[in-house]
């Protein structure tokens, strides 16, 4: 399991990649949904 | 299919609310699948070892970038010609998902690039062209921002949007016109694509994970615009 997180050493480069983009749609979605509840309101 | 019915934001409004469910569904779905593939099932690469991963994000990412812009110059030009409401509002909802794939390829890109040819950055044709692609879509944005009448801000912005759309053909062509340091187009539709089956598979389930979740995120955002807009 360790081998899979170590990525083959190139394990910032690749978490780097994914964590980002994981984050930056994780924060689209919510900001959405609090502008969906504001616009019903 | 009543197109002009559903030109119409209140009749548009609650297919999109359907729309946005069953494309958020589909992308989760197909991630869940995309990353298992890209992960599990594709082989080490030989010459780059395990950070070609990133490509199952990269690609996908940077393919949208574009594909969204286009289509966010269709609405455009729509809006213009026609002068309907739904298509301003339709352009105004791509534009953040656009400017976020965009800012997704370009920060990918720069972390695969470090391990690949040694820098996060250089002022090649490919990468400073999709930079470019980025701050269209902040131009856009802001422009949109910038004027009250949103009328008005639909027409102006659309302006800025079909204008722009000479980038589009400008990102993807970059690496056949100039010397790149960025390789050239690995899937392509006149030969087969130059990588594994399951490599290709990963990122092709990924691209359509993005698609859709592109699709949601924006109906959902047309429909607090159409809210907030008071239809």
């Amino acid at each position: 399991m360790s081998d899979f997180w170590a990525m083959g050493g190139y394990a910032w480069y690749v978490w780097g990649s994914y964590g980002v983009t994981a984050v930056v749609l994780v924060l689209e979605v919510m900001a959405l949904r609090r502008r969906a509840r504001e616009a019903k309101t | 299919m009543k197109w002009f019915w559903y030109a119409s934001p209140q009749t548009f409004y609650p297919l999109a609310g359907r729309i946005a469910r069953w494309s958020a569904l589909g992308a989760a779905v197909l991630a869940v699948c995309g990353l298992y593939i890209g992960f599990f099932v594709a082989p080490t690469d030989a010459q780059q070892g395990e950070a070609y991963r990133i490509i199952f994000i990269h690609v996908p990412a940077a393919w949208m970038s574009m594909f969204i812009y286009v289509v966010m110059a269709v609405w455009s030009a729509l809006c213009l010609a026609l002068n309907t409401r739904l298509s301003g509002m339709m352009a105004a909802a791509l534009a953040p998902t656009g400017a976020l794939f965009t800012f997704i390829a370009l920060w990918t890109g720069s972390l695969w690039g470090k391990p690949t040819w040694g820098t996060y950055w250089v002022w090649d044709a490919r990468l400073t062209s999709e930079l470019i692609l980025l701050f269209l879509y902040l131009g856009f944005i802001a422009l949109r921002a910038s004027i009250d009448d949103p009328r008005r801000a639909d027409r102006a912005a659309a302006v800025l949007a079909i204008v722009g759309v000479v980038n589009v053909p400008i990102i993807y062509y970059s690496v056949q016109w100039w010397n790149t340091l960025h390789q050239g187009a690995s899937v392509s539709l006149t030969r087969a694509p130059s990588m594994a089956a399951t490599m290709l598979a990963g990122m092709l389930v990924m691209a359509l994970a993005f698609w859709l979740y592109a699709i949601a995120v924006s109906m959902v955002r047309v429909r607090c615009i159409i809210r907030e807009r008071g239809e």
